[in-house]
Parts: structure tokens; sequence; C-alpha cells
């Protein structure tokens, strides 16, 4: 059984080691019997909605996230039907920028986005940069931690209705503000974290796989086999005690 | 000198004497700290009154040892004032600056984030820029922003500043287009190119038009022979080049340099394609201040290595070999040194101070997995050391070849049982683990502290 990739522009968007997100699927997709197939879709190439379990979006510098940003607009229609049919999606940082409404510079000319989220992000004159500690509830009553490292000058504000990924116990989150972090739209997730985000949360590298896993059979998210993970739990507790120590303020 | 001047120089002496008696760590920025605080423009007069003038090397990667190397062909000819611990912010520059009455020289490596303030203030006869690679992100932003900030800098150079750039570095080489004083140094031996480019390549689209470069030769991540295929944007032809390069593992390399006084031969004591790069660049801000190339080849082969970059140290009957890890690019040539005789045991050491970058993200940025297919057993160490142990077993290391010790004392301890007597332990240590594992070897006896100068 295999579980389908598309990873958008790989050469691009790879700052905050993505490649470490995709080494994690790809690992612990293994361990319990399943083969990650991973396809790089890159510019002028098409999305093409039901032919991937799980897309990825990774973060990029400035320049480089300047090359892509028309080109992601461009495939917007069709990132949104993707995941509307039940594909399961991962952006980090500048890909999470990417995938809302757009980015509003100082000079107030907004660059489009691919509008998946429901998110508009504006320049900031200071970096949020540091450890982060979030607090998720993807499924009601199931509240799990998330820790990571955020970068970004931009502050994204949520449309009033979306959903975000966790709230913010130590660090920044979106916009330095809120308290809330991240977007989440059905299996479609969207963070600033990286650090990268999936070695040290292997229950978020599980949960987007059983959602591609739901996918790629058309039925329900399979629950997988549990893996020792000690050295998971290990860097995780490290992070998180990172975040508590010296996280960005709110 | 001024009066308050001479007063203030006095106490910032005297505070390094009790920091260094108190031992705590060289006090190689603390005395700077002080007249910093109490006197910013102390910097400017006592960069003024050296006669000969200053030279600023920054980069993010190599910039102590291309500093270092720059002093030992320099300090045949001049009485230099340097800051040879690294310590690269102006407050550094300052302790520098004061520790040293007599000097007519100097000598600076500065912090790419202080760039803009240290030419602002010492006036510089040379500016060296030899790199930009992406290099603690938490701390500086994004590469573009550095090279924005350079750009302001560079423009508000006096016309009598030589800029000796990269050319290697589409970046840099485009920083020096069009300016009259300035020296483009590179590498010409595609025989040392790379096939591809690294994962961790930063600068790969055209600066003109954002097309990817084709590279004749790509050496160290982005560095290399490139040219635009679109508009043609190309790697100017080169002031200042290694040619005919031989590589001898960790022991050292030979290369031919060309200048336009003349061609000389040069020889390292220090592995790897990325030292010649360092080499190029000190040889190159040599050039600019009229040095012949005889006496840069002499000084080249005197240099052994800069603090805690590359040491061999003996420890009873075996050898510690320490290679500084800091970031992708960095980390990366410090990997290629070690393919051609890949070392049976691997101490790695990640810590996420500041100095060493608090984001760690950037060890999967980094191309382990050549070497880790033929590695015995590697030793993950430092404050993050499971983060660590994590990377490299998604690059392919079986797990029962890793051993995870966060204690950097018990790791050293445990690498050195690992080898055998007369053979040598391989350590690559982000860089306040080298600080710590050189205290280490320090309490035990086997190296001197840094700051007695002999580093």
């Amino acid at each position: 059984m295999t579980i389908r990739v598309g990873h958008l522009y790989p050469e691009y968007l790879n700052i905050y080691a993505d490649r470490g997100n995709i080494a994690v699927l790809a690992r612990r997709a293994t361990l319990r019997g399943y083969e990650l197939v991973v396809e790089s879709i890159g510019i002028g190439e098409q999305v093409r909605p039901g032919a991937h379990d799980l897309l990825y979006v990774g973060g990029g510098q400035d320049r480089e996230q300047m090359l892509i940003a028309p080109d992601l607009a461009e495939k917007g229609a069709a990132i949104r039907e993707a995941v509307a049919e039940g594909a399961t999606l991962l952006a980090v940082c500048g890909g999470y920028q990417l995938l809302g409404r757009g980015y509003r510079g100082r000079d107030g000319s907004l660059m489009a986005g691919a509008g998946l989220f429901g998110h508009e992000t504006v320049a900031g004159t200071k970096r949020m940069i540091g450890d982060v500690l979030l607090e998720c509830e993807l499924e009601p009553g199931i509240r799990r931690p998330l820790a990571g490292f955020e970068n970004h000058a931009g502050r994204t504000v949520l449309d009033s209705g979306a959903e975000a990924l966790g709230r913010v116990v130590h660090g920044f989150g979106n916009d330095g503000e809120s308290g809330f972090e991240g977007c989440r739209l059905g299996r479609a997730i969207g963070t600033y974290l990286h650090g990268p985000l999936l070695p040290r949360n292997p229950w978020l590298a599980d949960w987007l796989l059983a959602q591609a896993l739901a996918h790629s059979q058309s039925g329900e998210p399979p629950s997988l086999d549990p893996l020792p993970d000690d050295l998971e739990a290990e860097a995780f507790r490290v992070a998180a005690g990172r975040a508590r120590q010296r996280g960005g303020r709110r | 000198m001024g009066v308050r001047l001479g007063l203030e120089t006095i106490a910032a002496r005297a505070v390094g004497a009790v920091s260094r008696a108190a031992g705590r760590g060289g006090g190689t920025t603390l005395p700077g700290k002080l007249l910093w605080k109490v006197d910013p423009a102390s910097v400017d007069a006592l960069a003024a009154r050296l006669t000969s003038g200053v030279a600023l090397v920054s980069a993010t990667n190599g910039k102590t040892t291309t500093t270092a190397m720059a002093a030992k062909i320099l300090g045949q000819e001049h009485l230099l004032v340097w800051n040879r611990a690294g310590a690269n912010l102006l407050s550094g520059l300052a302790s520098a600056l004061v520790s040293t009455r007599a000097a007519d020289f100097g000598l600076f490596e500065v912090d790419e984030g202080a760039l803009p303030e240290a030419i602002w203030r010492t006036r510089p006869r040379v500016v060296s820029l030899a790199n930009l690679f992406r290099d603690q992100l938490d701390r500086y932003g994004e590469l573009e922003l550095v090279a924005e900030r350079w750009r302001t800098a560079v423009d508000s150079l006096p016309e009598w500043t030589t800029l000796v750039v990269n050319a290697d570095d589409p970046l840099l080489a485009a920083l020096a287009e069009g300016r009259a004083k300035s020296l483009r140094f590179g590498l010409d031996d595609p025989r040392h190119a790379r096939p591809t480019l690294q994962h961790a390549a930063d600068s790969k689209y055209c600066v003109r038009c954002g097309q990817p470069y084709i590279y004749a030769a790509a050496y160290v991540g982005h560095l290399g022979d490139y040219r635009c295929p679109a508009c043609g944007h190309e790697r100017p032809p080169l002031d200042v080049a290694a040619r005919d390069i031989e590589l001898a593992g960790l022991t050292g390399s030979r290369f031919q340099l060309d200048t336009p006084q003349g061609r000389t031969a040069v020889e390292l004591s220090l592995p790897g394609l990325y030292n010649v790069y360092n080499a190029v660049a000190a040889a190159a801000v040599a050039v600019a201040l009229d040095v012949s190339p005889v006496a840069i080849s002499r000084g080249l082969a005197d240099f052994s290595a800069a603090f805690g970059r590359f040491e061999r140290i003996p420890a009873g009957s075996k050898t510690i070999v320490v290679l500084l890890i800091k970031n992708p690019a960095g980390a990366n040539e410090a990997l290629r040194t070690l393919e051609t005789g890949v070392p049976p045991v691997l101490v790695v050491a990640l810590n996420d101070a500041i100095a060493d970058g608090q984001d760690v993200s950037w060890i999967w940025d980094v191309d382990f997995e050549p070497l880790l297919p033929h590695v015995g057993r590697v030793v993950a160490t430092g404050d993050r050391a499971a983060e660590l142990g994590l990377r490299l077993i998604h690059g392919g290391l079986p797990e029962d070849r890793l051993e995870v010790l966060p204690s950097l004392e018990q790791a050293l301890d445990r690498g050195l049982g690992l080898v055998e007597a007369g053979t040598e332990l391989v350590i690559l240590p982000t860089y306040t683990a080298m600080l710590s594992l050189r205290g280490i070897l320090t309490e035990r006896g086997y190296v001197r502290p840094y700051w007695d100068g002999t580093t």
C-alpha cells in the first residue's frame, strides 16, 4: 500500500529542514508496512486533485518565495479542490503564508496567495523568533502538545470562523497577539512551526499519515501501530523546555 | 591620545586583566564591552591611530580562519592588532584595539550583522566579503537581508577602499560590479567540482533575472563557476585564483595561486576545499595591500589553524581531531574531508546557545547521508543530543550504531574508549560545545587555554 505525496517546489522551499518532515513521514510509513512515494511538483506543473494523498509545502527565503508565489496562486483552485475531496496537506512557514489569501506588504500592496486557508498575512517590522509550545485539539477532547521553532516577520490574522491549529502556550504564534497559532481546514494544516516539526512531534506525523491513508483507501483514518519513540520523546521534552525557558512573549 | 580616551583605555585594560585572572574565559570581550558602553566613538579614535590602516574580513563561513591566515601573511610586515579570539562584534574590536598599544595595522574579522557599523567607524583600506551561506537564521533573518545590508555598506565605502569579493558567490560578485577599486577571487579547478549542488545550496538563482544558474563547476555549496542561461549573468574573471589544487585528506592541500603580480605555489596544513577558499580570501586581502606573492606563500605555509576550527590534540595514546561545525555549508565541508577516510567512531556535539544558533533545524540541511553507511559508531552529544540522534537515524544510520549521551564529558570518554591506541577520535562540535570540550581537555592538561595566543 502506498501513500502518494506531492511535494510543492522542493527546489525553492526547503529552508527550515523541510526534508526532515518528509523523512519522518517516510520512515514512520515504512515501519508500518506502507510506502511513501514522493513526487515533486514544480513551477508550471499541475496539481491534479485526487492524484496525491498528502500535499507538502515548505518554507523558503523571501527571494525564493517571491519566485514561486505567482505560480502557487495559479495552482490555488486545484489545491482547494484536492483538499475539499479529502487530501491531507501540511504547509510550514512560507508555505503556510502563501496558502492564505495573500501577503500584504508595508506599502499596502497584496501579493495573492492560493486562497486555501482563511487568513491574510501582513508584513511586520519585528521578526518573531524563538521556541514555541502549542496545545492542539484536532479531535474534540483530545489535547496534544506541539513543540517547534518560529521565525517570521509576517503577522497572520485568521478570518473569523477560521480554525487555528493550536493555542499558544509559550511563544508568539500567528501574530504575537491573538494567542493562536497555525490554521486547520479539514485535513489541511498550516503552521509557522519548523525545527523541523515532525521529528519531535511524532503524534502529528501519525495523524497526517492516518488522514492520508483514509484518503487513499476512501475510508476512515486507520489506527497505526505505536512505535517506541524514546528519542522522539526526549527531543520533544528538551524542545518544550526551551519554549518554556526562552519562547517569545505574547 | 585624548585624556579621556587614555583613562578609559587604562580602565578597560585593568578589567581585562581581572577577568583573565578570575579564569572566566580570556576576557576577550569584557573590557571592550566596558569601553564600548562608556564611549563607542573610542573605536573610531583608536582605529584612526593605526598608521598603516585597517582591513575588515566578513563572511558567514571561515572568517576566523581567513583572518588568522591574513594575520600570518601581514604580520611579516606589520605590527598587527587583530581580534584573534574571534570576538567579532564592535565590542570585540574595541577589546583588541585596547589591548595593543604599538600596532600600525588593524586586521579584524567582523560579524556579518556588525559590518556596516565597523566600516563606518574604522574607515578600512580593505573590506573582504568571502561568502554568504545560511547561518543562524534565528539571529539574522535571511540571507537576502544580510546581502541588502552589505549592499548599503558597500555603497557607503570611500573610493580609496579596495573591495575584495569572492567572485564564486553570485550575490557578492554583484556587489563589486562597476566598482573601480575591487579584487575578485575564486577557485578554478573543475576536477574538484561537486557533481550536483548540495541540498543546502543557497543562492542558486540568478541575481538579475531569477532563473536557476547553470554551474560549470560548483565547489562548496553555491560557490563556483556559474552562468545564467537566460540573461547571461556569469562569474566575472578572477584577479586572484587557486588553480591545480591537490587535496590530501585530513592532512592538508597544495595549489598554485595566481595574482596580478604573478604565480606562486602554496602549501596548506589545513584540510579541505573550504580552507583553500579561506586561503585565497586571505591572499586577496594581502594582494590588496601590495604584499608580494612570495610573502603570501610564506605566510600561508606558516599557518596552522585558527582557534578551535581544526585542531589535532594529543590525548594520551590517542589523538583527538576537532572540526568545528556551525551551519550546513561548513558542516558539509567538514564531512567532505572525512569522506576519503571514514573514521570508525564519530562524536557529534550539538548545543543550541545563541552562539550555536538556537534554531537547530540546520542539522537537517547537512548532508550526513554519504558518511553514515560507512561509520562504525556515532556518539551524539550536547544539549540537543536527542534531536541530533533523530537526524542521524533518518539519514540512514542504523539504530544499533548510535549512542545518545547528552553529557559532553561522558561522550568524550566514550569516544576515547571506542578508538584504539595510536588512532584518532574525530569530534564535530558546534561552537559552545567546542568551548566546553576544550575546557575539559584543558583541565586534563591536553591543551592550553586559548588566550595564551599560541593557537
